[in-house]
């Protein structure tokens, strides 16, 4: 278990050039696919290799990339997510600094199979620096016949381009992203129609984030089928987790799916226990936006069967006991960290990356956060912890874009697992009001 | 007038005249160039920072302006997108903007006490600038750089895994640069440039 | 031709309609009520939620409910969908949760709006509003602006439904105002001290649901319901000409389209005929006009309204009129 697949290479010194990349195996992928295959082989290879898209929702890439609309007269596009801006993940930034040949490759092969001819890497605006290495490598490619006209001396001509956001976590939702590199405001649009039609600039585009475009690199070298065994169950292949919070080796590993949360936890390979040798609270392992879990559930699932690194392992139980993998950010608290405080804290990220667009999210994020600003700095009423219940729960499912569901749910799932931590601040005011933690001002600017 | 409208210097119109250097308008030209025909505005959002960057560190409504004319559309077109995200500035900021996280994972790691000590040393709140100038200080979101919190960026440099010893250092480093460190702040156009 | 069944009534409609279109062509009490679609402007709604609904039964071939309720109108109909709105207690639960969002940043000033009477805000609040609100935080506020020479912004009363912008792109074909900022901190704006000036800019007036953008020519600052809308016509250079006179006696207080029963105009019209023609003798008059079916005034409910759900007089704060 844990062989690396997309880290294979990343200690061999020199492998974000090009010449080294190449030298070591690299765009061998790139060849196989341009000069033996279809794209609709490429297609059906991602299919079966059961590959999720590793943004968040987890939906198989192969069947996403189905749905384009190949009768289209139209130009298609293929745009990848590195707008990464969920808490908790910092995953792509890690792969696009250390190995930006691997995304190119898997970003042509992808391109290939979609049969577009240009594509966007749609990068926040706070990652300045990976433009800079990003544009290198893509020069170094195009030096060396892997992008531009006839790749490969093949009829296949593709550009990729670089484009930045400038500081919008909604941008990461597809539709929002489209529109923003379209010179717009981050709204996001209205669905259906899906971008396999109607996506930039009107025509069929997919939208995969960065992991999962390097990944079909992989599964183009092994195959499939190949793949497909790796992990477990539907949760096929390897996933970058990347870890923070209260442990003592926070930082972004590649894990085979199927490993358990507390050989994640604690093992020395991985996050190495929790600092200071103090106990484990609780963990969001997905990004800020999936519910949060109490040690007890995070570790054993209710039936008692150990928590697995899988889709639906952290998913079992539902909402009442159970999470979601997510992005992959695995945030983890210990025993002194404040549940109040950090969901106020999500709940201000969410209030202040709300697009505005629609009232259940643009109102009650807001809300949300005012009632918990309170509660944590002692100005809480009893009644409060229902109001914000409630209020959480009538954002979810009723907006536009699941930002709203995301907004919802650490606030909900915060509730129902640490409700005494809630009731403690509203019972003790004198008390939270001199703690430091409370020191955080209410609004930024 | 309201509270809310002019509040921001962003509202200034003084008429003045701003134009990119014939340099920078070259790498523009090729940034536009990237997107479909009739489909220039795709290049708002980076020209956008190209222009924040080459007319000292923030935006006005002149520059807008002057934005709108190079991609041909309406000026409130970039005054909707302009205000929309939050890297774009409406004030005037210091020499070095920093943007602090306050966000759940660096707060876990002790940000909060990195945001108290940084506005103890500077002396300002956030969202206020140094007297000399130098710095602006703002909390921000979640900067993908979780894993080293708590963590600060300057400009476009990333600081993580702070400290009040390294905050020291950090500000000893910028207050004691003359000019803009250039091997981490290389200018934005330079980093669009493709080389083909 | 396609079959939808809504709260138990089925009709027919043609391939492209929306559940909301549905609805309205079945009329009445089953019709989910709307704060930002508007029919004829193209790409509204959405956005406001009220208008959310049941879907009981996707279609013939996909005999499944749909878990999350889904926007009327913006929801194509698939032939033997089934959906549910006023017989749903979901649709019925959320929709008030709905309207409690849009209000918890309005201001509480219906009787100094000009817009009190005949607001689709205030229809919404009598119908599914709290009896009190659950929000004690701040509240968003703005001054009021003048946004043209004859057009006023009162941006505290903006729901967002982004149908004057819209208007602006599709209408009046040239728009200098726009949505700035983001999340609950955006707002309506024109940023710097542009002026809406336009022949037909006073239409933004009369697709706004609420009493965010008004006619600064609104003489002597009526109430809407001692004023008797009349319809009367005109010849017309830039638009037909078809209009409603709002009058009290012989006096002509202000001039808007012609609103049909989901309050949208029947046909826009240009600011001459809107701003400049308040006298009895620039209008033939063809008669009274029924008033809207929906609006709380018609049916005597306002002094209810203005008590119970929106109006807290301890809390209430009254604007300075100019
Ligand atoms: C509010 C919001 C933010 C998102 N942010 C990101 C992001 O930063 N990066 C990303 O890859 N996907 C993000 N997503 C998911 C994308 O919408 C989309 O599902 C993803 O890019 C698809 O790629 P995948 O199938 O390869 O995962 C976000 C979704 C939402 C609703
Ligand atoms: S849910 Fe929030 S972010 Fe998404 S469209 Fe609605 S207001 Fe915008
Ligand atoms: S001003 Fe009126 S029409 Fe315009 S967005 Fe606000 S509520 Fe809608
Ligand atoms: S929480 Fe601070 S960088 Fe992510
Ligand atoms: S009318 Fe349908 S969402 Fe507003």
């Amino acid at each position: 278990m844990g062989g690396k697949i997309l880290l294979e290479k990343i200690n061999i010194p020199g492998i974000e050039t090009f010449d080294i990349y190449r030298k070591s195996g690299g765009y061998s992928a790139v060849e196989k696919a341009l000069k033996t295959m279809t794209p609709a082989e490429v297609v059906e290879e991602v299919r079966k290799s059961g590959l999720r898209g590793r943004g968040g929702a987890g939906f198989p890439t192969g069947m996403k990339w189905g749905f384009i609309d190949r009768k289209s007269e139209k130009p298609h596009y293929l745009i990848c997510n590195a707008d990464e801006s969920e808490p908790g993940t910092f995953k792509d930034r890690y792969l696009m600094e250390h190995l930006p040949h691997l995304l190119i490759e898997g970003m042509i092969c992808s391109a290939f199979a979609l049969e577009a001819k240009t594509a966007y890497i749609y990068i926040r605006g706070e990652f300045k620096y990976l433009i800079g290495i990003l544009n290198k490598a893509l020069s170094e490619a195009y030096a060396n016949g892997f992008l531009g006209k006839n790749i490969l001396g093949t009829s296949y001509c593709l550009d990729i381009y670089v484009h930045p956001g400038a500081g919008a976590y909604i941008c990461g939702e597809e539709t929002a992203l489209i529109e923003s590199l379209e010179g717009k405001r981050g709204n996001p649009r209205l669905k259906p129609p899906f971008p396999a039609f109607f996506g930039l600039y009107s025509c069929p585009t997919v939208v995969n984030n960065v992991e999962t475009l390097a990944a079909v690199t992989s599964i183009l070298n092994m195959g499939g089928d190949f793949y497909s065994k790796l992990g477990n169950g539907k949760s096929t292949g390897t996933k970058l987790i990347s870890a923070c919070g209260n442990i003592n080796k926070p930082g972004v590993y590649e894990i085979e799916m199927g490993i358990t949360v507390e050989d994640f936890i604690y093992s020395e390979k991985y996050c190495g226990g929790i600092k200071g040798g103090k106990n484990l609270k609780a963990v969001v392992p997905g990004g800020s936006s999936v519910p949060v879990l109490p040690a007890q559930l995070i570790l054993k699932t209710a039936s008692g069967q150990p928590r697995l690194m899988t889709y639906e392992s952290l998913a079992e139980g539902g909402f009442e006991t159970g999470t979601m993998l997510g992005s992959g950010g695995f945030i983890v608290y210990d025993e002194d960290q404040c549940m109040v405080r950090n969901t106020m804290s999500f709940a201000r990220f969410y209030h202040h990356e709300s697009c505005g667009q629609c009232s259940p999210c643009r109102e009650g994020t807001g809300w949300q956060e005012r009632l918990l600003y309170r509660i944590e700095h002692g100005l809480g009423r009893a009644k409060d912890i229902d109001l914000l219940a409630d209020i959480s729960k009538h954002i979810e499912g009723n907006t536009i874009c699941p930002l709203g569901d995301a907004a919802a749910w650490p606030v909900s799932s915060a509730i129902r697992h640490f409700r005494n931590e809630f009731e403690f601040h509203i019972e003790h005011p004198e008390i939270v009001k001199n703690i430091s933690h409370g020191n955080i001002d209410k609004y930024r600017k | 007038m309201s509270e809310n409208h002019n509040k921001h210097e962003i509202y200034k119109r003084e008429g003045k005249l701003y134009k990119f250097s014939d340099y920078t308008l070259k790498r523009v030209n090729e940034i536009i160039e990237r997107y479909p025909e009739g489909k220039q505005k795709s290049a708002l959002i980076p020209l956008l920072h190209i222009a924040q960057e080459e007319f000292g560190g923030s935006l006005n409504a002149d520059i807008m302006d002057y934005v709108a004319g190079l991609l041909s559309i309406k000026p409130i077109e970039v005054y909707e997108v302009a205000t929309f995200y939050s890297q774009f500035y409406l004030d005037n900021v210091g020499k070095y903007v920093i943007e602090i996280c306050q966000t759940g994972p660096c707060l876990a790691c002790g940000g909060d006490e990195m945001i108290d000590y940084l506005k103890t040393k500077l002396g300002i709140e956030a969202g206020e600038t140094t007297a000399d100038g130098i710095f602006t200080l703002k909390q921000v979101e979640c900067l993908g750089a979780c894993g080293y919190a708590p963590v600060m960026q300057v400009n476009t440099c990333f600081h993580e895994n702070l400290t009040k010893e390294r905050i020291d250092e950090i500000i000893d480093l910028y207050k004691n640069q003359a000019e803009k460190p250039q091997s981490n702040d290389e200018k934005w156009v330079e980093k669009f440039y493709l080389r083909k | 031709m396609l079959r939808l069944t809504i709260d138990n009534i089925t009709v027919e409609v043609e391939e492209g309609t929306t559940i909301l279109n549905a609805a309205r062509k079945i009329g009445g009490k089953i019709v989910p009520p709307a704060m930002c679609y508007y029919s004829k402007l193209k790409g509204s709604g959405g956005k406001c939620r009220t208008c959310l609904v049941k879907i009981a039964n996707t279609s013939e071939m996909d005999p499944r409910p749909i878990p999350k309720l889904v926007p009327s109108c913006s929801t194509l109909v698939q032939n033997g969908m089934v959906v549910e709105n006023t017989i749903s207690e979901q649709v019925l639960k959320e929709r008030k949760a709905i309207t409690e969002f849009l209000l918890i940043n309005h201001p509480l000033d219906c009787p100094v709006c000009d817009q009190a009477g005949e607001c689709d805000l205030q229809n919404l609040s009598y119908e599914h509003g709290l009896e009190e609100t659950r929000y004690e935080e701040e509240r968003r506020e703005f001054a009021p602006i003048d946004i043209g020479e004859k057009i006023k912004l009162h941006m505290n009363r903006c729901i967002l439904c982004y149908r004057c912008v819209y208007t602006a792109e599709q209408i009046i074909n040239e728009r200098v105002h726009g949505v700035l900022y983001r999340g609950d901190k955006a707002e309506i704006s024109t940023f710097v001290e542009n002026f809406v000036e336009n022949d037909f800019s006073g239409n933004i007036i009369d697709v706004c649901p609420v009493g965010a953008l008004t006619d600064r020519t609104f003489r002597f600052k009526s109430r809407v319901w001692f004023t008797n809308p009349m319809d009367a016509h005109r010849n017309c250079e830039k638009c037909s000409g078809k209009v409603a006179l709002w009058m009290f006696g012989d006096d002509v207080y202000r001039v808007t389209g012609r609103k049909d029963k989901y309050n949208e105009v029947e046909e826009f019209i240009c600011n001459e005929c809107r701003f400049e023609k308040k006298k009895t003798s620039d209008w033939i008059i063809e008669g009274p006009r029924k008033i809207n079916r929906t609006s709380v005034i018609s049916q005597n409910h306002y002094e209810k309204l203005t008590k119970q759900s929106i109006i807290n007089p301890t809390e209430g704060k009254t604007e300075q009129q100019e």
